[in-house]
């Protein structure tokens, strides 16, 4: 009698497991299903092309276009890239390859701290540091003589992406360190045996061979990145005209959901849901990109 | 003409006694093989004549080992300059994860080489001089980790001729290789010995009889004996060279 | 190239020669090398120094300024306009996240049950369950919002209100406690295992009673570091549990959690220096939270 109740006992648990398992399934299955399903009929109603590429953001006209979102969450992601992969990447290689364990007792938690910090505390330092250092350096009379920079601000896509690319460079150092600690030593002593400095075969024989790694932290950062709203939203000035310069503001589309779902209605709450969708397809693409990568790097 | 003199040398891994007042001359242009069984010091020995075991933590030499007469761990001696003229080959075959090309240009360019042409010239003289250009010429521009390991290792023989060492060292460079890629590297070495000095550490007893000028044998850390091939398996002077010859220990 | 070949037969004196003509002298090359290698140190000395000179600045920006910013105001009871009191919020945050947790961890620590313990190899059920917590994990917290104001806000009639936020944050943070407890309950050894078994313990037996309680300083930090990610969490909440700034009622009053009300306070621009106090409290919870979770990570890792 005994081993029969707990052999049903047994089972149900597996069941209950198993069910918890395909929580994660169910969970993206119904994200998909509402944002598709509240979406895309939007993006029929207005129009594919009027709304992918339009140029123009009027709700007050029931005018709906996100290129200029579209853009700004490009060029944002962008330019974060350019500013935290190279620092995120050497960071990376002088905690794997040059510094001593001692240092790295500091760095590593400094990193984890870096990656634990809230976006709205990022935001908020990007809000009350970097928008009135960016603002005093276009204003300056280097820019303005020298550069020819006119009318630039202090909330721009150049403030966005440096204060992202802060915000990815955990994400960056932590994939392509631990992608770097898996290089093996072979490849580094065979350098160093055809005469090579340590710094040599660490750039040219031990990073080529963390190439796949390095990949995976820069589409991780991009998807954070392209992802991130609260701390663009602090700096980005949330212009909806199309991108005008590097020392301008532009909107992209986190923010836009951000800023107006508060008081959206009708056409114009389902434009922003749109909008969503349209982020969501990004990050899918996104993630796609990752498990190729991933999978190549497998196979080798 | 001696290129390598070591006097009076001492290696210690921390407190470990690895090698112990080792006294050996090596031959120019000549292959010379080290036996013993395993852990007698050959390796260690090996790679303390291009300072790769630099980087072992509490690795400790003193003594002298001289390459033309000049002390290698002496201060004025630039070790990327020293490996550059002792090669090394290495047990397992480590060819870059890159082309086959830029795996032999890999050296030259450490070295300031940057002109095409002369690379160019570097790389077909290598592969020749390593008898796989023929397998290869097609491909250079295939990934390296591509090839047979028997090729992979020749390759990495010619990466390591491709900067013009004097001296080849090798550390048991068939063990994870089949027997004809096996015999491909030892023609290869016998041939090679024409313009390098070669050394290398073998567990394979016949490969040693087969090619080499000269062996030497290692156990626990001494060197017991080294004289022609021929007189070492022949009539050893030492009893523990003949035991291990004869197969009575590992 | 004939002479190449020739070479090759010739000995080394043609090969020397050669050499010579194609390597540049020794001391020219050492110096270049060294130059190079020199240039590459200071790179990433440069790098590390930065990553940890913004790290610096950015966490003593806020304490410097923040610290002195700290007023009994901040610390009143209720919020109002005049004091902006953070404690309310305060208090929602910590609602939130026990909801939250109550929800994500046992379905969190039950599916990495059955994906290590239970699921065959090569499943296919498995790869699935892997990829779509692959994507949860990519999913920007914008998103989750919007999915929780249509599914749990509108759909189901919730409104905005505490469970709708916790039920958005439990789907955010699942990937994070299914994953560490994962590498947790893998880091078991199978002797553990293989010992309840040789006793006549039945799969479930050994696995509360052997396997969890050796894999829970592992899951446990995973669990902290989704209180973490909850506490500084506000793209997901914006939207779900929206901005009053009272303590609850029910479930289904709306609530401001600490990070919302940052946000809401620096938007406003009104209370500069409650803003900085904020962020403070903000700031060294969460870097708290997050020390901890390491903290015990690190001492599993000692073991």
């Amino acid at each position: 009698m005994k081993t029969k109740t707990s052999k049903t006992r047994e089972k149900v648990m597996q069941g209950v497991f198993t069910a918890c398992a395909c929580i994660s399934i169910l969970a993206v299955a119904l994200i998909c299903i509402f944002l598709f399903a509240n979406g895309v009929p939007t993006i029929f109603e207005i129009g594919p092309l009027n709304f992918l590429l339009g140029t123009t953001w009027k709700p007050g006209n029931d005018i709906y276009g996100i290129l200029p979102m579209i853009l700004g969450s490009l060029y944002v992601t962008a330019g974060a890239i350019i500013v935290g992969v190279p620092v995120g990447l050497l960071t990376a290689v002088y905690m794997s390859k040059f510094a001593s364990p001692r240092v790295n007792r500091v760095l590593l938690p400094a990193v984890q701290l870096l990656a634990g910090i809230p976006s709205v505390v990022y935001g908020f330092f990007g809000m009350v540091v970097l928008v009135p250092a960016v603002q005093a350096m276009v204003k300056s009379d280097f820019f303005k003589d020298v550069l020819g920079v006119k009318g630039g601000k202090g909330m721009s896509l150049f403030t966005a992406a440096v204060l992202l690319g802060i915000m990815i460079l955990p994400t960056i150092i932590t994939v392509s360190k631990a992608s770097l600690d898996a290089v093996p030593a072979s490849y580094y002593e065979g350098s160093l045996a055809l005469g090579a400095t340590h710094e040599r075969s660490v750039f040219f024989a031990v990073l080529p061979a963390a190439k796949s790694g390095v990949m995976s932290a820069v589409i991780l950062g991009i998807g954070r990145a392209i992802g991130e709203t609260m701390a663009v939203v602090m700096v980005a000035g949330n212009q909806t005209w199309m991108p005008q310069g590097l020392f301008k503001g532009l909107r992209t589309m986190t923010s836009n959901i951000v800023i107006e779902m508060g008081y959206a209605a009708g056409l114009h709450r389902e434009a922003l849901i749109a909008t969503g969708v349209v982020l969501f397809v990004f990050i899918l693409l996104i993630n796609l990109c990752f498990s190729i990568v991933k999978g190549g790097s497998k196979n080798a | 003409m001696n290129k390598f003199e070591v006097k009076n040398m001492d290696l210690y891994y921390g407190s470990f006694h690895a090698l112990k007042n080792v006294n050996i001359s090596i031959p120019e242009k000549e292959i010379t093989a080290f036996i013993g069984p395993s852990g007698c010091g050959k390796s260690t020995f090996l790679k303390s004549l291009n300072r790769m075991n630099d980087l072992v933590e509490g690795c400790r030499i003193s003594g002298d080992i001289l390459l033309d007469g000049v002390d290698i761990y002496k201060d004025k001696m630039d070790v990327n300059v020293l490996r550059k003229r002792v090669g090394m080959v290495f047990q397992k075959p480590n060819p870059f994860p890159m082309s086959i090309y830029d795996n032999i240009a890999y050296g030259p360019r450490t070295h300031g080489v940057h002109n095409k042409a002369q690379l160019d010239e570097i790389v077909e003289k290598s592969l020749r001089g390593a008898a796989i250009w023929d397998e290869v010429k097609d491909r250079l521009n295939k990934s390296a980790l591509g090839m047979s390991g028997g090729q992979q290792q020749r390759l990495c023989i010619a990466r390591a001729l491709a900067v013009e060492p004097e001296v080849l060292l090798m550390d048991e460079p068939t063990s994870a290789l089949d027997p004809i890629s096996t015999s491909k590297v030892e023609e290869l070495a016998m041939e090679l010995k024409e313009n390098y000095t070669i050394i290398m550490v073998t567990h394979n007893m016949q490969q040693a009889a087969r090619i080499s000028d000269k062996t030497a044998f290692f156990l626990l850390g001494e060197l017991v004996e080294m004289g022609p091939t021929e007189q070492v398996f022949a009539t050893p002077v030492d009893k523990r060279t003949e035991d291990y010859i004869s197969g009575r220990f590992g | 190239m004939p002479e190449i070949t020739a070479a090759k037969g010739e000995g080394s004196s043609m090969s020397k020669a050669n050499a010579h003509m194609v390597f540049p002298s020794g001391n020219q090359n050492r110096k270049a090398a060294r130059i190079q290698a020199a240039a590459l140190r200071w790179l990433v000395r440069i790098a590390a120094l930065l990553t940890a000179a913004v790290l610096l600045f950015l966490i003593g920006y806020i304490l410097v300024m923040g610290i002195p910013n700290l007023k009994p105001s901040l610390f009143e009871w209720e919020y109002n306009s005049e004091n902006v009191s953070l404690v309310p919020s305060l208090i929602n945050t910590v609602l939130m996240t026990a909801f939250s947790l109550l929800i994500a961890t046992p379905l969190g620590i039950f599916a990495a049950i059955w994906l290590v313990e239970y699921a065959r190899r090569g499943n296919r059920l498995v790869r699935v369950v892997r990829i779509t917590t692959e994507t949860l994990q990519g999913i920007p917290s914008i998103v989750y919002g919007l999915f929780g104001m249509l599914f749990f806000v509108t759909q189901l009639h919730w409104g905005y209100s505490l469970i709708a936020g916790a039920f958005t944050l439990s789907i955010m943070v699942l990937p994070v406690i299914m994953r560490t407890t994962e590498e947790a309950l893998m880091a078991v050894p199978d002797s553990y295992r293989e010992g309840s078994f040789g006793l006549g313990a039945g799969k479930l037996r050994t696995v509360f009673t052997i396997v969890l309680p050796s894999a829970m300083p592992g899951i446990l930090s995973g669990v902290i570091l989704a209180i973490g990610r909850i506490v500084g969490e506000t793209a997901a909440l914006i939207y779900t549990a929206s901005s009053v700034a009272k303590i609850p009622e029910s479930v289904f009053s709306s609530t401001r959690t600490l990070a919302v009300h940052m946000y809401l306070l620096s938007n406003e621009g009104l209370h500069v220096d409650a803003t900085y106090g904020t962020a403070v409290v903000l700031l060294v919870l969460v870097l708290g939270i997050n020390c901890l979770s390491s903290f015990i990570a690190g001492r599993l890792a000692k073991k």
